[in-house]
């Protein structure tokens, strides 16, 4: 893995804080607004720097995204902070008539998604926010790998005009992503090539996606492996023309099987060139309790469950 | 609004439609008379009718109370500019509607005051509308800065609305109309708690207190009890509009309000009106809630409400 070897151990959260900092040092219109979880979200170094852009709405998560598509009207480009789990299923409604059918310029940014939340268990683990939000027209799904991408991604849905959902995570987890690298919403990101299977892989489970290209490779299999960074707007073209190299694919991330990048993928390949395709992800289940590792073997979110499906998903190719 | 737009109408149109839009432009102008603040509301009461009747749907009761509100928030009390519109409305007064069903009442005094052209009005509810049931910026209707309809939500968004001009050093205020029922919504009160808590003082909200929702009476559907003191114990400043269907009253709570803002609290309009008021057989009941007149109730109706600055 030559070209993504590991710069440091990071949470992509801290990646969000330090983007939303560089943030609000170049663009005055920029606001931040929490729900009671600023240390959480690392926003605290942009509530001290920016005290009067900053601010405390308390756990009051609707009226949060309320006040959010308010100051879009005074020309702000307000981000809202919550965990995922109150930033969607919370305040779905809200979202929905506020903000994407408002076509407000808000922000929502989103830590603790999925099962690596761990400990508090199934009540914060949300597993569905992508499909949640996937759904609303007009709302742009972003998922990052890690802490570069996170902070790359932050700055860059700041010029993006419109809504945007930014999903990330607690975990310390291995940052690889060069630092000076540009975030591109909604071009998928290519970074190992391969030829005999396609891995598409969102948020945390990109870096276990390329552990399992490595194993892979020790099998004589080469893995292509693609970051599919941004869910909404879909890259289409980067899934179609890996698939038609590869003949198969893998989809893998910390959300529920139904409704995730999974689903995206499958609607791309079955409308535009039928290919056999594996899910890795959660199916149909709630979390628990558990340390962040824990859950991710309970649940079959690991490089090994990647390679699996892979050596599954090459076995029914024709 | 400019005066070839006018001519265009009396071209296009009809000339009771150019005298109209000539109408408003004089009212732009300077500050309307009682009189001509009066004729105003019964045209939009005509309008209202003709357009829920047209479409058979829609909501006409709480549209029929909140007419004198609108017509002098729209041609008495606020700074607005409603020939260059823009989103952000920056040194512009601000209005939310946050009980969106009473859109035909929001639709025809945002065209009587030169958004748009009054002949659009007959479009509402229709295929390919600007002018869907509720509210919406998704079809870029002028006036119009946020989506409503499902209810609760415009108290929060109002508050953003005022927080942007505070920090954009923009002295305007933001104004917005909830309807009683919809304080049943948890959200408002997140939002009148955070409102007192941040001092929102360039915020005027107002209470259309008529009592009535869908399914019978606030009373008797879950009743807000004393509305007064709970806005008072969250820390605003509450003002009771005993006849909120008499223009003079109306203007004058307004005024009252104005000058409430900018002490440290948020304000608060609580509102008297009777639905349905201006059709006799429509008014105090809950029943005119989401119901549209047939052809011989809109005539009745009609009888009631003679045409002062013409029909769309």
């Amino acid at each position: 893995m030559s070209l993504y070897p590991v710069i440091n151990q990071k949470d992509t959260r801290s990646g969000f804080g330090a983007g939303l900092l560089e943030l609000g040092k170049n663009n005055p219109n920029v606001v931040a607004l929490c729900a009671d979880l600023t240390g959480s979200l690392k926003m605290d170094a942009f509530a001290k720097e920016f005290p009067e852009r900053f601010i405390q709405v308390g756990i009051a998560e609707a009226n949060m995204m309320g006040v959010a598509a308010g100051l879009t009207i005074g020309g702000k480009i307000p981000f809202t902070g919550t965990f995922a789990n109150f930033s969607t299923g919370r305040v779905y409604d809200q979202i929905r008539q506020s903000i994407a059918y408002s076509g407000k310029n808000v922000k929502i940014c989103a830590s603790h998604a999925g099962l690596t939340l761990g400990e508090d268990g199934a009540t914060h683990q949300i597993l569905e926010d992508i499909g949640l939000m996937k759904m609303l027209p007009g709302m742009v799904v972003i998922n990052p790998c890690d802490y570069n991408q996170t902070k790359a991604a932050t700055i860059a849905i700041a010029a993006h005009q419109g809504p945007v959902y930014l999903r990330f995570g607690r975990p310390v987890v291995p940052n690889f992503i060069p630092e000076n690298q540009k975030f591109e919403i909604g071009k998928a990101l290519k970074l190992m090539e391969g030829h005999d299977v396609s891995i598409f892989a969102t948020g945390h489970l990109v870096w276990q996606a390329l552990l399992a290209h490595n194993i892979l490779k020790e099998k004589g299999i080469s893995a292509e492996i693609i970051n599919i960074h941004t869910i909404k707007p879909f890259d289409r073209n980067a899934v179609l023309s890996s698939v038609k190299k590869t003949g198969c694919a893998v989809s893998a991330e910390e959300h529920q099987i139904n409704g995730g990048l999974g689903d995206s993928i499958a609607q791309t390949l079955s409308q535009n060139y039928p290919t056999p395709l594996e899910f890795v992800g959660v199916n149909d289940t709630f979390g628990e309790s558990g340390t962040p590792e824990q859950l991710m073997i309970k649940y079959g979110l690991t490089s090994t469950n990647i390679v699996k499906a892979a050596l599954n998903v090459i076995a029914r190719k024709k | 609004m400019e005066f070839s737009t006018i001519y265009k109408v009396y071209e296009q149109a009809s000339f009771s439609a150019a005298i109209a839009l000539f109408s408003c432009k004089i009212l732009m102008f300077m500050k309307a008379s009682v009189k001509e603040l009066e004729d105003l509301c019964l045209q939009v009461r005509r309008d209202i009718v003709r357009m829920v009747h047209a479409v058979n749907s829609g909501h006409p009761g709480g549209s029929l109370g909140c007419t004198e509100y609108m017509v002098a928030l729209y041609f008495n009390i606020m700074n607005h500019k409603s020939t260059s519109f823009d989103m952000d409305g920056i040194n512009q007064d601000v209005f939310v509607l946050s009980n969106g069903h009473i859109s035909p009442v929001f639709y025809s005094v945002l065209a009587r005051s030169g958004y748009f052209d009054i002949a659009e009005l007959a479009s509402f509810r229709k295929l390919n509308s600007r002018l869907q049931g509720h509210p919406t910026t998704h079809e870029h209707l002028p006036g119009v800065r946020i989506a409503s309809g499902s209810l609760g939500q415009g108290m929060s968004v109002a508050i953003g609305a005022a927080l942007a001009k505070k920090m954009n050093n923009d002295a305007s205020l933001v104004y917005s109309l909830h309807g009683d029922g919809e304080l049943q919504e948890g959200q408002i009160w997140e939002a009148a708690l955070f409102a007192s808590a941040n001092k929102v003082d360039n915020l005027i909200c107002t209470v259309d207190y008529n009592g009535q929702q869908i399914d019978g009476s606030t009373e008797k559907v879950l009743s807000l009890g004393n509305i007064t003191q709970k806005f008072e114990a969250f820390g605003w400043l509450v003002l009771e509009l005993q006849e909120g269907n008499n223009i003079t009253q109306v203007i004058a709570g307004l005024e009252k309000a104005k000058a409430m803002t900018g002490k440290g609290k948020p304000v608060m309009i609580i509102m008297h009106t009777e639905m349905g008021y201006g059709v006799d057989f429509m008014m105090g009941s809950h029943k005119w809630h989401g119901v549209a007149p047939n052809n011989e109730q809109l005539a009745d109706a009609l009888k009631q409400l003679p045409e002062t600055l013409g029909d769309y």
